[in-house]
């Protein structure tokens, strides 16, 4: 399968990227790695008449120590963050997500800032980042501005940005010693996950999020909410899916979604990865 | 479009459609059909090949996002008639049955070698998740993994 025709355009910066999409409009889109945009091209589920190449936008690709917080350049490959001493010390919860995104080929090429632009709830990394507060940084014709995670995912497919905006940076709050869980149940390798979790913990502090189990990735907040209180991993687990809409497919009937999220949240937060 | 691409150490120039797949590029342009086409669609890995050294799979990354990178396919492996070490090892220990599967298999082996130089029999299958083999022969390519790991 071939993607039907269009032009291709490559930007030098973010701000030249910007201009050339905000030139053609709605008919444009940022191609990052391209692991998620081409395969919809092919099946012409996309069909965007202008590609304008971010990927050699090279100071967009970085990993540093801010602080509080670990922040990642939105060009930032899979395999990067998996492996970057940073990731690992600060974010493991992170760094062991990316290790699960596809296979080693698309970890070669898939940027976190394009799985997180693509609002794929099936996704794992927008649930990961989710689930450990981070905050998005967008940049627009009319400047920059932050989005939190928990306000970006607002529909399939569909996030918080304008058209003519683009993901610049992921500002991902540090674990500090909490102990983590991620949990993907899958029948086939590299597949995307029937469910996944993505879930913190750190004394009556936790974070849980939900891979596949809707429209958008899920904040399990009743999870939090009842550990907070005092409840038991095990008694919190059986809220995971309070916030979840599952919808059945070829794969998993929603009964059988929500029973998968609740096992999963609880041997995430039982994890004693640290 | 106009991309340059170095392919197995040659340099081409080439006048392409920006919508050319990597895939149809090598096996179209160039006529380098060792890189097979398997489902399509990023899950088989038929299509893997190396891009400034890494596998990738040339189904879905377009011509142009090559352009000005070092690409090496199967064909690029052997040394003045002698195989690249992993290719001894895939014929030394039977890890090709039909062969579809083998270019790319070879090509991500290598990679994955490249990045974990001794890897447990685990972590080449997990390395090797992006990688089908349709005769299900995967005990004899991990077999001659580990073989290619021990040789070097």
């Amino acid at each position: 399968m071939i993607p039907a025709p269009f032009d291709y355009k490559r930007a030098s910066s973010a701000a030249e990227a910007i201009a050339l999409v905000g030139e053609y409009g709605e008919d444009a889109k940022f191609l990052a790695g391209g692991h998620s945009l081409l395969p919809l091209m092919k099946l012409r589920l996309a069909q965007p008449a202008v590609l304008v190449d971010i990927a050699r936008i090279t100071d967009l690709s970085y990993i540093r120590d801010a602080g509080d917080h670990i922040a990642i350049g939105a060009l930032t490959r899979h395999m990067d963050v998996e492996k970057s001493p940073i990731v690992l010390q600060h974010v493991p919860l992170l760094a062991n997500a990316a290790s699960h995104v596809g296979d080693p080929q698309v970890r070669h090429r898939g940027t976190i800032g394009g799985s997180i632009a693509h609002a794929d709830s099936a996704s794992d990394l927008p649930a990961t980042t989710l689930a450990l507060g981070a905050t998005y940084v967008v940049q627009g014709p009319n400047g920059v501005r932050e989005i939190p995670a928990n306000e970006f995912y607002v529909g399939f497919l569909e996030s918080a940005l304008a058209p003519d905006e683009m993901l610049t940076e992921i500002r991902v709050p540090k674990m500090n010693g909490a102990t983590w869980g991620f949990q993907k149940f899958n029948r086939r390798a590299q597949d995307w996950a029937i469910v996944g979790v993505a879930a913190w913990k750190r004394g009556n502090e936790s974070g849980v999020a939900l891979v596949n189990m809707g429209s958008v990735p899920v904040l399990a907040s009743s999870v939090s909410q009842a550990i907070a209180s005092g409840a038991s991993i095990a008694e919190a687990a059986e809220l995971a899916a309070s916030e979840a809409e599952p919808q059945s497919d070829l794969n998993a009937s929603a009964e059988y979604r929500v029973h998968l999220a609740k096992v999963l949240v609880r041997r995430a937060l039982e994890s004693t990865n640290a | 479009m106009k991309v340059t691409i170095t392919v197995n150490g040659k340099t081409h120039e080439s006048e392409v459609e920006p919508r050319t797949l990597l895939v149809q590029y090598v096996r179209d342009t160039l006529g380098l059909t060792g890189t097979n086409i398997g489902c399509d669609t990023s899950s088989c890995g038929a299509c893997s090949l190396h891009v400034n050294g890494e596998s990738v799979k040339s189904c879905t990354m377009l011509a142009a996002q090559a352009d000005g990178c070092e690409v090496t396919t199967i064909e690029g492996l052997a040394k003045d008639g002698v195989m690249h070490p992993m290719q001894t090892a895939f014929m030394e220990n039977h890890g090709l049955q039909c062969g579809y599967c083998t270019p790319g298999m070879v090509m991500a082996s290598i990679s994955l070698l490249k990045e974990n130089p001794n890897p447990t029999e685990e972590e080449v299958r997990i390395g090797l998740e992006g990688n089908l083999c349709r005769c299900t022969g995967y005990h004899n390519i991990v077999k001659s993994v580990l073989a290619a790991a021990q040789a070097k």
